[in-house]
């Protein structure tokens, strides 16, 4: 252990940093083997409502999202509730087209299992959400999931 | 040739490199897991189809525009909402304040259990916010999750979300079954 000793010089030695890239690699693996890819950029602004009952969604490969609110960028599409599809606006019209493709993407088995998460902004109103339900039904998507955020504290 | 030696690989730069890479999967990814009220839509109704259902039997559940709620012709705080639904899909026999009561064979316990016929209408505006919206749906649905609870507890002793055998939680899904109706939207723009 001659390492350790002081040498008449009092200088330290140099601290081994060959096991730093280990540690961080090992940090690494932890996220990408925790985390899940950010699917898509949203275009419009969502501040999800509250809610004490809810679920977690099981299965995020048999999940596909709509998401309604105010256009982030109001300068260009102005304020008024849009739907987004994908990464792009959407009319109510694409709804049924973009279950279809949904669907297609997943293997037959898998078809019947598909949930349809609406990401809602707090404070749409209803019109819009009961359109796309609708839209949904047509489509033969049955299943969805309003996406809430877990209520903080239990109310009364 | 034994004395050839191979020059040290510098690995100095190999941990900006790593943390390179996990700034890069930190920026990109995200950590909340989704969570929701997870619900299943009716399918489209065919032309003609009406179910008639005893007044007794359904609760009226209404929301209008300006995010106020009626249940059964009364006006009503969000809060109430869960005891009152609870109250209502509770068996009552013999009540006829309350919804008729049924006698079903449940498999699954081999036994004859008395289960509600009730039925919760959900019916909201189109200019109802979507807050207000999840607020009620919140509210059923805690009001069935506490009935739930509550027979899983008679039955078996332990909560509802706790129960493991798939035989236990179909016969409490039987018995204490999630009847939300929403009302089909209408076209007609009331003031």
């Amino acid at each position: 252990m001659s390492r350790f000793k002081l040498k008449k010089g009092r200088s330290l030695g140099v601290i081994n940093t060959s096991s730093l890239p280990d540690i961080i690699f090992i940090l690494l693996f932890f996220f990408m083997v925790t985390v899940t890819m950010r699917e898509v950029t949203y275009k419009v602004k969502i501040n999800l409502p509250e809610a004490t009952q809810i679920q977690k969604l099981e299965k995020k490969s048999l999940v596909s999202y709509i998401y309604v609110g105010p256009p982030e960028n109001s300068r260009l599409y102005g304020t008024n509730t849009r739907i987004q599809l994908n990464g792009q606006f959407a009319t109510l019209g694409d709804i049924q087209e973009f279950v279809v493709t949904q669907r297609q993407q997943r293997s037959e088995a898998d078809r019947q299992k598909i949930t349809t998460s609406l990401k809602v902004n707090k404070d749409t109103r209803m019109g819009i959400v009961t359109d796309i339900k609708q839209q949904l039904r047509k489509a033969g998507a049955f299943k969805i999931n309003y996406s809430a955020h877990k209520k903080a504290k239990i109310k009364r | 040739m034994a004395k050839r030696q191979v020059p040290e690989i510098n690995a100095g730069t190999m941990a900006d490199i790593a943390f390179l890479l996990l700034i890069f999967f930190l920026v990109t990814t995200t950590m909340d897991v989704d969570t929701g009220i997870t619900r299943m839509l009716p399918p489209p109704v065919q032309k003609n189809e009406n179910i008639k259902v005893k007044e007794r039997n359904v609760l009226k559940v209404l929301v209008n525009s300006h995010d106020m709620l009626m249940v059964n012709g009364k006006r009503m705080d969000i809060n109430e909402l869960k005891n009152k639904v609870v109250d209502f899909m509770t068996v009552h026999p013999n009540n006829p304040n309350y919804p008729e009561v049924e006698e079903k064979m449940i498999k699954e316990l081999g036994k004859k259990m008395l289960v509600s016929k009730g039925i919760v209408s959900l019916k909201n505006d189109r200019g109802t916010s979507y807050k207000m919206y999840i607020s009620v749906q919140d509210a059923l649905a805690a009001a069935f999750n506490e009935m739930r609870n509550q027979t899983s507890r008679n039955l078996f002793g332990m909560d509802y979300h706790l129960l493991v055998n798939k035989q236990k939680i179909k016969a409490v899904n039987k018995i204490i079954p999630i009847r939300i109706s929403e009302a089909e939207p209408e076209n007609i723009e009331a003031k």
